[in-house]
Parts: structure tokens; C-alpha cells; sequence
């Protein structure tokens, strides 16, 4: 009994250590810390590669991280722009592309202040080295910001350069010269090229930052036009790109399989069965270190094809100690939070003026809003490919935080993070999922104790019954309208879970600041959280798939209940603008003004007929304003057809206005397809759910129209990949409440027995 | 045993033949091009041609297919290098978000486009119902289709 308890309480440290671990990848992404401040170390001149010409180091990310790291560093150029002899303009891209169009859009920055021919830019992939490259990853919507000025200098540094050197060339004041596609020209029509150039330009000496002139954003023509991916012509004719498609000299198929409830180990099982089997090559138990982040129990299958070793899984016969694995179960949690739900929460978040007199005195309004677990389900499985031989490893993956992952997996295999290599790989999909490298810690380990090169390959049934979940929650809303019909009291009880007893998992936390609470003068939020033992991390735009969803429709409720028309309740609930607006927070003008463009171009207040509606919902997330307007039908067998999605976004200007329209539309279609039928159900600790059979994600037919406008104000721009995710569901279910009269407070729809 | 693909004859020593298609292609031959995502021919990402016609190639042995023609993403440009009109259209509507699915996204398209010379939103729909898009690219997959039969219609 004892060791029975000594063991609950050291697999509990294990999920709890997991969690805090994602946790702090989900703050380093977030982080507001960029380099626009932080230029001061300039740009360095390379001399001396192959074929000459001008090229340029600068540092792009985070200064201050990297100081922090290692006190007093030299500057150490991170990222590089060269003007090769016969005019081809390379850059070095340090970061992951998981489909976010990043790979594409840095050049862009680049290209458009050196007024380069974009035909004739060229993009590298850098290697993972974060001493070298500061931050390298992907996640939190954040590369752009944080890289912005500093791509617009490198850009505008070269271009004075080859000025410069033209200048001198023609015996002409710089003045008189100008730049365009490639080339620098004078007032008399002379022209050079900047591959004719760039010799001479890699003689001068680099003029400093506050002499060049960035452009005007009228000026712009590149930044804000449709420009293609870079990768593109690879992606459409099959050329390998993807982690799943690496393969290295003599290795192994591998596979691995873990209790599907999290903290079970492996009591027994068949290996010398599973060592007969045709093509198999070996098979034995990994003890693991019991993170969910890193290396569960269970059981390697290596083998001569990916064939053999998915052959060989599916006879093994496990015996697993669930002694400490998880008993977690979403319909009791259900049931319990219903309960809860019915008083205050255990600890106050927020409280504001005096809600207890002001619901007295109005109209109450009561709603209790319920959304699942849902699965990250990236198309392209979980896969690493992994060499470890005499106390170093290298690895080939498809991840979010390669950076990150050189020490996480140094630890797993007690070797120091330098004798970790790892290479790069394009991602099938990220969501979140990938910032969490359990995989790739799984593929160096069984690598190390097999002694050969392995490609690990996860089935899709393992993708989805081990992942870091999106975590479900409740909201249990109060409430109140006066006689005018403004809102003057909103209460929200917020249950949640906890892996720790301390804190909300990763993903599970609410900030006291959320709108509408700073926006009302008497307000109270409070939060309960319940045990849960399942792993949660980041799901695109964390927190606010699912707070938008309740926020959003209570909000709908509440001008429904008041007979206010809900535009211009939720404007007056917006207010006022107010002081000076840092990027990062909500600027209520910037808000106000996709409210009423998203309306507007939804002919918001138009008369539809019967079983058709506008719903109207906005949040703020990643420092994008969003709103979003769903115009729906629904008939009487409950039957939604989503006739148009009309989305503003203002995310300062547009660098890629294809990959920006591209991720808004993306986001609208994953966020119906996730409210529509996704869920991932829990019970004895077990996910439920395996395959798209059973995880139905949206086809074809049910894509919706998706109109996006964007309003490109001087801010400066923000990320794209998040935060036009949030407002689709409370707009959605705004609409069906318009259409219909019936209010939709729990996820997925077709648990209410809607479908498409 | 022997199988062509794209316009090559291959003979397949040492593969057991309940191997699936998918993973002959990808592991025997190197053509990683079509991808695998579920195994249980649920999301298309790994779409071939089986004697012009789209099939998952997750889920057939490769004795099924033995002695017939299979046509892959990496057969799907001309023999010069010219780019079929899907894959050029695809470029050109900037398609893909990640990518992955984009193999047998343009499979399926390409039998469609070769039954049906000028889908329509219906005909799309049917044929594409297979293939499921992960970052949602369904609008644009629409929009690239109809530029290629548009393109063809003219050449």
C-alpha cells in the first residue's frame, strides 16, 4: 500500500514536472520581449565565400534572451543576407515552417527595403544552433513582431550599400540615384544591377542604422502583395521535405507503444513472440523517465520496413501496472462541475466594485457554458529519425522548438547538449502540438538502447491518444442588465484542472484582465480546478479557442435577454478608447473598428427569413483584433449550412497578403471543424477517440466561404496564425441563436444533435 | 513480382505482399512524395492513380496491384518537367499551409479533372470528399481547381 501511494505521488511529480514544462514553452513563445529595441549591434560585413559579392550579418530575435544566457556575448550574427556576383539575394531563415508561411514572409521584409527582384531571392534553411541563432521556433504568433525592424534594416543597409558603390562608380552623388528590382539607376538612365554591384559594395564600409531611410508603407511593393511559398514548387511535386520522409544509411523502422492511460508501465509483454515476427529486428521494454514531455513507459518495435513494425504492433500483448496511471474520466468531471457550478469558485481572480449590489438591483441573466478535450491531430504523424552512437545524437524532426529540444533531449540521454545535432525538417502541421518534443526524445532514446539508427514513426491512433490536449473547461456565468439595458454585473466561475494542485494546466488559465472584465465596474471572477492527470499544452491561440466560445455567446445572451441590438451592445460593452495603446493589449478603437467593418460587409441588420441568422463575435489574442460574422441557416432536422464567414482582422500592415489570407481562412475552417465535431472524451484515463473515423475533422463539402478584410493600420504588424481562430465559434453559435432561438452552451454541436 | 510506376517497370524482390502500397512506395522505392496519415483510408493523404483511377494506397496490398500501372505525385508532371496545370494552379492560388495533404490533394484532383474536364462545385465536392486539409486550404484547393480546367480548356 505504501509503495503504492510512494509511487501515485512520484508519477504525479512527473505529470506536474511535464506541465510546468509546458508551461514555460507556452511563456517563452509568448513572450513580448522582441528585438525592436535591440539593434543597437548592427550589421557585420562576411568577407570570404565562395563566388564573392556582399553579404551582410545582422542579428534578428531577442538580444536580451541571449545576453541573459551568456553574459556579455560578442556579437554573434544570426542571420545573413548575401548579394551573390550574378545578382541572387540568399537569406538564412532560422526559424521552423510548420505551414505558418514564415519561410516566405522574412524575405519579403527583406526584399521590399532592398528593393530586390523577388524572382532572384533564394531562402536557406539555418542550422539549429540557438547560441548562434537566438530563439528558433515557431509558436505564439510571434516571429513576425519580434523580427520586423530588424529584416526591414538588413534590407535597407545593402540597398545603401549598392547605392553607394553605384554612386561611386558613376562619379554622382548618391542623391541622384534610386533602386528598383535588382538595380540601382541614375537620374541620366544609367543602370547597374545589384549582382554587377555587389563586389564593389562589399568594399564600403556598412553606413550606420541612422542614416538609412526605411520606406513609407506607400511606398511598399512587395510587403502587402500575394507572393507564393517559397517551397511551394517542392510541396506540389512530391520532393522531400517533411520529417517522414528523411532517411539515413542502416536504420531501423521503429515503433513504440505506451499504456493508453498516461503513467501506466509495462508489467509484461510478449517480445520473444514479437522478435519472431517476419522483418522484425528487435524488441524490448524502454523504462522511460515517466514525463509525458519526454520518455513514458512502454514497449520498441524495430524493423526492417514501417510495414513489418506496424505489423509486429498490432500482436503485442502488454500488461500494463495502472497502479499509477491515470483513472481520469470527462463525463464525472462533467457531473462535478456541474455541481460547482452552481456556487462561487473556490479562489477570486478578480473583484470588482460591488457585483453583489449591482445584480441586485438588475435583470439577471444565468448560463452554464461546458467545451471538451480536443487533439492537435497534425496531418503528418508524430516522426523522428535519430542516430546515437558514442555519446552523441543526431536527429531529424519535424518540430516547433528545435531549439529547445537540444537540451531536453541531452537530458533524456545524460549527454551534454552539444553532442546533440539536430536537423531541421518542414512540419506537417504544428497547432501547438510540436512545440513538445516527447517524440523526439522517445526516437534518441530507443536509438541509444538498441545501439542503431532508427526512424521512429508514430501511428496516427498513437498521435491521438498521446497527445498534449487541449484542456476542456466550464464557465458558470451571472449576468446583469439594468433598466436601460446595459450591462452593469458580470460574474464568471471558471473551472478548470490542475496537474500540480497549484495552477491551471497549460492552456487552462484565465487572466483576471480577460474582456470584459477591465471594460465593467462590477465584476467578480473566480475559479475552481478539478485533478486531472491527462497532459494538456498549447492548442492554436491557447486559452482563447475556448474563452472566446463563452465570453462571446454570454455576451449574445445577455443583449438578447436586455432586446438590445447585439453590434451596438457589444460597442457600448467595448467603451470608450482609452490612453495610449502598447501592442499586446486590447485597444478598444482597434476593436471598435473590426466590429464595424465585419459588420458592415456582413449587411449586419439585414432580414434573412426564416432559419437564417448573423452572429456577430469578437476577441483579441496575439495581438490581432478579430471579428467575425457568421451568417448561417439551419433547418428543422438542425441541419447548419454556414452560407459565408465575413472576418476583419487589424494586425497592423500585411506582410504576405496570401499567407495572411490563407491562415485567417484556415483558422475559420479549423475552428468550425472543431466546434462542429470534435471532441476528445476521456474515460479510466483513456482517450477514446484513435482515428478521423472517430475524430471527424471538416471536409471539402462543409468548408465555408470565408471573406477576410483586413485593416492595415500603422501598427507595427503582428502575427496571423491565432487570432482569427477564437471569435468563429461564439459567431457561429450567435447565428444559429439568430436562426433558431436556440443557445448552444456546449461543444461540440453535434452532441446537440446538430451536423452538416 | 512487378508493378509500373509512373511509366517504370519495377520488380519488387523481398517485399511481403500484404505490404500496402503506400509503404512499398515509400520505403522500398524512396518515392516519399505520397504521404501517410491515417493508415485506414480516412484522410487521402496518400492518394495514388491505380490504372488512371485515385485509390488509397494505405490500404491495398501490394499484390493487388501487381502487373498494373500506378501513377504518383512525382509521375504527375510531363516527362519534360512540365508542370501539370493542378500543380501550377496550386502555385499560383498559393495553396498549400503546411503541405502535408497537398500529394493527394492534386492525386484526386487529377482524376477529376480526367473524368470531368470542367467540375462543378458539386462534382469538386464529391471527388475531393476524401481528402481531408488539416489548415483548412479547402477554399483555395477549390479555387486551383477550377484554374486548371480553365487552363486545360485553353492549351
Amino acid at each position: 500500500m505504501r509503495n503504492s501511494i510512494e509511487n501515485t505521488t512520484v508519477i504525479h511529480n512527473a505529470v506536474a514536472a511535464a506541465d510546468a514544462e509546458v508551461h514555460a514553452i507556452l511563456q517563452a513563445m509568448e513572450s513580448r520581449n522582441s528585438g525592436l529595441a535591440l539593434n543597437r549591434r548592427g550589421f557585420l560585413k562576411l568577407t570570404g565565400f565562395a563566388g564573392g559579392g556582399l553579404a551582410l550579418a545582422f542579428f534578428l530575435g531577442n538580444e536580451e534572451a541571449l545576453a541573459a544566457a551568456a553574459p556579455a556575448p560578442e556579437f554573434v550574427p544570426n542571420a545573413f543576407l548575401r548579394i551573390a556576383t550574378d545578382g541572387t539575394v540568399t537569406i538564412l531563415s532560422k526559424s521552423p515552417e510548420i505551414g505558418q508561411g514564415i519561410k516566405t514572409a522574412f524575405p519579403m521584409i527583406i526584399a521590399e527595403e532592398l528593393d530586390a527582384n523577388w524572382d532572384r531571392v533564394k531562402v536557406e534553411q539555418a542550422p539549429i544552433n540557438p547560441t548562434v541563432y537566438g530563439r528558433q521556433s515557431a509558436g505564439g504568433s510571434r516571429s513576425i513582431p519580434s523580427n520586423w525592424m530588424q529584416l526591414r534594416r538588413a534590407g535597407a543597409t545593402a540597398r545603401a550599400m549598392l547605392v553607394s558603390a553605384a554612386a561611386a562608380e558613376w562619379s554622382v552623388p548618391a542623391s541622384e540615384c534610386t533602386t528598383e528590382k535588382g538595380f540601382v539607376k541614375h537620374s541620366s538612365g544609367k543602370r547597374l544591377g545589384y549582382g554587377e554591384l555587389a563586389a564593389k559594395a562589399a568594399k564600403l564600409p556598412v553606413p550606420d542604422e541612422k542614416t538609412l531611410t526605411l520606406k513609407d508603407r506607400k511606398d511598399f511593393k512587395i510587403l502587402g502583395t500575394r507572393v507564393t511559398g517559397v517551397d511551394n514548387i517542392k510541396v506540389v511535386t512530391g520532393q522531400p521535405l517533411f520529417g517522414i520522409d528523411q532517411v539515413i544509411p542502416n536504420m531501423q523502422y521503429a515503433v513504440f507503444e505506451k499504456c493508453p492511460a498516461v503513467g501506466g508501465k509495462v508489467a509484461r509483454a510478449n517480445l520473444d513472440e514479437i522478435k519472431q515476427l517476419p522483418g522484425v529486428t528487435n524488441a524490448f521494454i524502454v523504462e522511460g523517465t515517466g514525463k509525458p514531455t519526454e520518455v513514458m513507459p512502454g514497449v520498441a518495435i524495430l524493423a526492417k520496413s514501417t510495414w513489418a513494425a506496424f505489423s509486429a504492433k498490432k500482436k503485442l500483448k502488454i500488461e500494463w501496472d495502472e497502479s499509477t496511471a491515470s483513472k481520469d474520466s470527462w463525463s464525472k468531471f462533467v457531473a462535478q462541475a456541474q455541481e460547482l457550478g452552481k456556487q462561487a469558485g473556490a479562489e477570486t481572480l478578480k473583484s470588482n466594485g460591488d457585483f453583489d449590489k449591482a445584480i441586485a438591483d438588475s435583470r439577471v441573466v444565468e448560463a452554464f457554458y461546458t467545451y471538451p478535450f480536443v487533439s492537435h491531430a497534425p496531418l503528418e504523424p508524430q516522426n523522428t529519425t535519430a542516430s546515437y552512437r558514442d555519446g552523441a545524437v543526431e536527429l531529424w524532426s519535424p518540430t516547433q522548438t528545435p531549439d529547445g529540444a537540444l537540451r531536453l533531449v541531452a537530458g533524456v540521454l545524460g549527454i551534454a547538449p552539444e553532442k546533440v545535432t539536430i536537423n531541421q525538417t518542414r512540419v506537417g502541421g504544428g497547432f501547438g502540438r510540436r512545440l513538445m518534443n516527447d517524440y523526439m526524445c522517445e526516437a534518441a532514446l530507443i536509438s541509444k538502447q538498441a545501439g542503431v539508427p532508427v526512424k521512429l514513426q508514430w501511428t496516427r491512433e498513437d498521435d491521438m491518444q498521446h497527445d498534449f490536449y487541449r484542456v476542456g473547461g466550464f464557465h458558470a456565468f451571472k449576468g446583469g442588465i439594468d433598466q436601460a439595458g446595459k450591462l452593469v454585473a458580470w460574474q464568471d466561475h471558471f473551472i478548470t484542472f490542475t496537474a500540480d494542485g497549484q495552477r491551471p494546466v497549460s492552456g487552462g488559465d484565465m487572466s483576471a484582465e480577460e474582456f470584459p472584465i477591465p471594460q465593467l465596474a462590477n465584476t467578480r471572477l473566480t475559479q475552481t480546478k478539478l485533478p486531472l492527470q491527462i497532459p494538456c499544452g498549447p492548442w492554436r491561440a491557447p486559452r482563447s479557442n475556448a474563452i472566446a466560445y463563452a465570453v462571446q455567446s454570454f455576451l449574445a445572451e445577455l443583449s438578447a435577454a436586455a432586446k438590445r441590438d447585439h453590434l451596438e451592445f457589444l460597442l457600448e460593452v467595448m467603451g470608450e478608447p482609452r490612453g495610449p495603446n502598447a501592442e499586446g493589449t486590447l485597444n478598444p478603437a482597434r476593436a471598435a473598428a473590426v466590429i464595424k467593418l465585419a459588420a458592415e460587409k456582413a449587411g449586419w441588420g439585414k432580414e434573412l427569413g426564416k432559419g437564417r441568422g448573423l452572429g456577430l463575435a469578437f476577441h483579441f489574442s496575439h495581438a490581432g483584433h478579430f471579428a467575425e460574422v457568421a451568417d448561417v441557416t439551419v433547418d428543422e432536422n438542425k441541419k447548419i449550412t454556414i452560407n459565408k464567414v465575413v472576418v476583419a482582422g487589424d494586425i497592423g500592415p500585411v506582410v504576405n497578403m496570401s499567407g495572411a489570407e490563407n491562415q485567417v481562412q484556415g483558422s475559420v475552417i479549423d475552428g468550425f471543424s472543431t466546434m462542429l465535431g470534435l471532441e476528445v472524451s476521456i474515460e479510466n484515463g483513456r482517450i477514446q477517440q484513435t482515428n478521423f473515423d472517430k475524430y471527424p475533422l471538416l471536409r471539402i463539402p462543409h468548408a465555408p466561404k470565408v471573406e477576410v478584410h483586413f485593416i492595415q493600420s500603422d501598427f507595427s504588424p503582428t502575427g496571423v496564425g491565432e487570432p482569427a481562430l477564437p471569435p468563429v465559434a461564439p459567431a457561429i453559435c450567435n447565428a444559429i441563436f439568430a436562426a433558431t432561438g436556440n443557445r448552444v452552451r456546449s461543444l461540440p454541436l453535434k452532441l446537440d444533435g446538430y451536423h452538416v | 513480382m512487378r508493378v509500373n510506376i509512373n511509366g517504370k517497370d519495377q520488380v519488387l524482390n523481398d517485399v511481403d505482399e500484404s505490404t500496402p502500397l503506400l509503404w512499398v512506395l515509400r520505403d522500398t522505392l524512396g518515392l516519399v512524395g505520397t504521404k501517410y496519415g491515417c493508415g485506414v483510408a480516412q484522410c487521402g493523404a496518400c492518394t495514388v492513380h491505380l490504372n488512371g483511377a485515385p485509390v488509397r494506397s494505405c490500404s491495398i496490398p501490394i499484390s493487388a496491384v501487381a502487373n498494373q500501372r500506378i501513377t504518383t505525385i512525382e509521375g504527375l508532371a510531363g516527362k519534360n518537367g512540365k508542370l501539370h496545370p493542378l500543380q501550377a494552379a496550386w502555385i499560383k492560388h498559393d495553396v498549400p499551409q503546411c503541405g502535408y495533404c497537398q500529394a493527394g490533394q492534386l492525386m484526386s484532383a487529377a482524376a477529376l479533372l480526367k473524368q470531368t474536364a470542367k467540375p462543378t462545385d458539386a462534382d469538386i465536392d464529391a471527388a475531393m470528399s476524401g481528402n481531408i486539409c488539416r489548415c483548412g486550404t479547402y477554399p483555395r484547393i477549390r479555387e486551383a481547381i477550377k484554374t486548371a480546367a480553365a487552363t486545360r480548356a485553353t492549351e
